[in-house]
């Protein structure tokens, strides 16, 4: 019986096994659900730097509010800054899609699934690795999303970053090891070189708040299953031992 | 009508219930007197994990239906209302989505016991094609309740897969539009596949199951060595080696079903996307016409069939590559249908077979699952000269069978179960 058992716990193990991250990142980050302060700093730069054009058509005011543990007359005055929008509300945008591909060649995606779609790594890769490229129509490129559309909005917080030729500690593509130093040298190695409001730790602990805040819209459920998912398995766990107890009694007269 | 010689209870409401249906006889004949061999081992679990994995899928679909919205303007949006806004809204579909996965996982396993102990052989042969009808509506179940969360890789995998049709002769063109019922997949598809996915393949399904489930308790089930149990009974006629269902298995089954619903569980609450492989990235993006993900692959449990598909690139005969690849694909499926025909072996197990059939079976396995890993990847030359050579050995472990079955030899098969 025991030996049936650990076959059928390792017959389920590949349906069990969650693969690797799909794509390399140059950042990588984990979300952490359970900070509420990073997600309360993450939707304020939400609101207040990309919900001019990117919407979350299926995350509610409210439901955030309630998982972050802030109160209602906070959210309102703070974080909703349409008249049309209620605190039970979508967080909807103002600007229809229509009027956003005219004016800007296409509409700026709903973001609540992003991190779904794209992996929380590529967002956070993706919001820190602007930078300056005046062939660009915005004067900026990005390392992970190449040719985009999109302007540096964050670049107040960022600064500017440039392409420099320099030593780093990360691994950059196409640039060699150096065994003496343990360093890469490159001429692709980003670096800010005019500050912004933000040092550049600072920044980076923005960004992450921020992607974090994402990694939440993109399946606010995973609050409900950290919590319902333990007690689900200890209940099954126990069942499991009480039904094998019962299966080895009835099986005594069987030889 | 009624039958003289029907078990009834003695007295009171069963005795009333019994005079008009044989309620205490059928719980005797499938439950408490249905003798099965008392040595099932750990591949045995997996008919009963299906059942209830069947229960699960009617239960939750059910419950999914009352909050989605089959159009193509409200599909998408009624998805993630349900993951939101539903009380136990996402519990409800992350049930339905990894028990679509568990199903192919329990159904493969339970498939690979037929094959391992010759389940499928006389007595058994409808059992095993019941069983198969059973797979393949299953898969078209799966298939079109893959299109209805309107994503992008349902609205592609559709596309792809619907116009495989189209590579038949003659009729393929028009039969393809007929299928989607426009000239492209649209809101009109997607309400022919919610209709089809939550009304007519569930009731096909079912009456499947009850056919398979008489088919199985008229003939016995057979055990891991093969052998007839009702040859050796004593002398009240119940089979030596042969214990009644309830309790028996009954309390076995729900230890298995302890164990299975433990992992399953785990994956729900933990990793319901499985990956990107239960739930795929570009299906987190509403379906758009007009923009094809990078890399089409079907969910994982069609994917060696889809690597079959694919690994024919040659004409043959006059007919065309895509044709013949559709020709394959149906035939890998098609080719079970007529196992209990072409295994020629006098014993059923493979316990009792010789080193041939084991040695093909391992093969067939190994093939099978070398080509699911190419159906989930893009093609190269090399991964399809692989998917080639593995699509070969796929066939040549059932085409090869009446041979190989024939010539080997054999090993003595006892005259009780060995446990």
């Amino acid at each position: 019986m025991k030996k049936q058992l650990f076959a059928l716990l390792f017959a389920l193990v590949p349906f069990a096994v969650a693969a690797a991250p799909a794509a390399d990142t140059p950042y990588s980050m984990t979300p952490d659900l359970n900070d509420e302060a990073s997600l309360q700093r993450g939707m304020q730069l939400y609101v207040n730097y990309c919900m001019g054009c990117h919407s979350l058509e299926h995350q509610r005011f409210a439901r955030a509010a309630e998982d972050f543990g802030m109160p209602q007359d906070l959210v309102e005055e703070n974080l909703i800054f349409s008249s049309d929008l209620a605190y039970n509300d979508q967080m909807h945008i103002a600007m229809t899609r229509d009027d956003a591909a005219n004016w800007f060649g296409a509409a700026a995606p709903d973001l609540t699934l992003q991190t779904r779609v794209r992996s929380a790594d590529w967002v956070y890769s993706y919001l820190l690795t602007f930078y300056k490229d005046p062939s660009r129509p915005n004067g900026v490129n990005n390392e992970v999303f190449d040719m985009v559309a999109m302007p540096n909005v964050l670049e107040p917080l960022q600064g500017v970053q440039e392409k420099v030729c320099a030593e780093t500690d990360r691994p950059v593509e196409g640039a060699e090891l150096d065994p003496l130093t343990g360093k890469y040298q490159s001429c692709d190695v980003l670096q800010v070189t005019r500050p912004g409001s933000m040092e550049p730790d600072e920044f980076e602990e923005a960004v992450y708040d921020l992607t974090n805040f994402l990694a939440y819209v993109g399946e606010p459920s995973k609050l409900q299953a950290q919590v319902l998912g333990p007690k689900v398995l200890l209940f099954i766990f126990i069942f499991g031992v009480l039904a094998y107890l019962l299966k080895r009694e009835y099986w005594r007269d069987i030889h | 009508m009624g039958n003289p010689n029907k078990v009834k209870a003695e007295s009171g409401f069963m005795r009333w219930v019994d005079d008009r249906f044989p309620a205490t006889q059928m719980w005797q004949d499938h439950l408490s007197k249905y003798y099965a061999p008392k040595n099932f081992n750990f591949w045995y679990f997996f008919g009963s994990l299906a059942m209830l994995l069947l229960v699960n899928q009617i239960l939750t679909g059910i419950w999914l239906t009352m909050s989605y919205n089959p159009s193509a303007e409200g599909a998408f949006a009624s998805v993630e209302y349900i993951m939101r806004d539903v009380e136990w809204g996402w519990l409800i579909r992350y049930l339905h989505s990894t028990g679509a996965t568990a199903f192919f996982v329990v159904i493969y396993l339970h498939m690979f016991r037929g094959l391992l102990y010759g389940s499928y052989k006389a007595p058994r042969e409808l059992v095993w094609i019941f069983g198969m009808a059973i797979y393949l509506l299953l898969m078209a179940e799966a298939f079109m309740g893959y299109l209805l969360p309107w994503g992008q890789m349902s609205y592609w995998g559709a596309q792809v897969i619907i116009s495989l049709f189209s590579a038949i002769p003659v009729i393929g063109p028009d039969l393809t539009q007929w299928i989607r019922g426009d000239f492209l997949i649209s809101g009109i598809t997607l309400n022919r596949f919610f209709a089809l996915h939550v009304v007519a393949l569930p009731i096909v399904i079912l009456a499947l199951v009850v056919l398979h489930i008489i088919a199985l308790h008229e003939v016995g089930s057979n055990n891991p060595d093969g052998i007839d149990i009702k040859a050796k009974k004593d002398e009240t006629g119940k089979p030596l080696d042969g214990i009644p269902f309830h309790p028996y298995y009954t309390v076995k089954d729900i230890f298995g079903v302890a164990v299975f619903l433990f992992v399953f569980a785990a994956v729900v609450f933990y990793f319901p996307e499985g990956g990107g492989y239960f739930l795929e990235a570009p299906n987190f993006q509403p379906a758009n016409p007009m923009v094809t993900p990078d890399h089409i692959a079907p969910v994982w449990y069609f994917t060696p069939f889809y690597a079959i598909l694919r690994a024919i690139t040659f004409d043959l005969f006059g007919l065309d590559a895509k044709f013949l690849g559709v020709v394959f694909m149906g035939g890998a499926i098609a080719v079970l249908f007529v196992l209990p025909w072409l295994d020629r072996s006098p014993v059923r197990s493979m316990r009792y077979k010789g080193w041939m059939s084991k040695t093909m079976l391992a093969i067939f396995a190994i093939s099978f699952v070398i080509l699911g890993i190419l159906g989930a990847l893009p093609a190269t030359p090399l991964r399809t000269a692989v998917a080639q050579l593995c699509t070969a050995l796929y066939f040549a472990f059932f085409l090869l069978m009446p041979f190989y079955t024939r010539l080997e030899k054999t090993k003595p098969v006892p005259e009780r179960v060995t446990g």
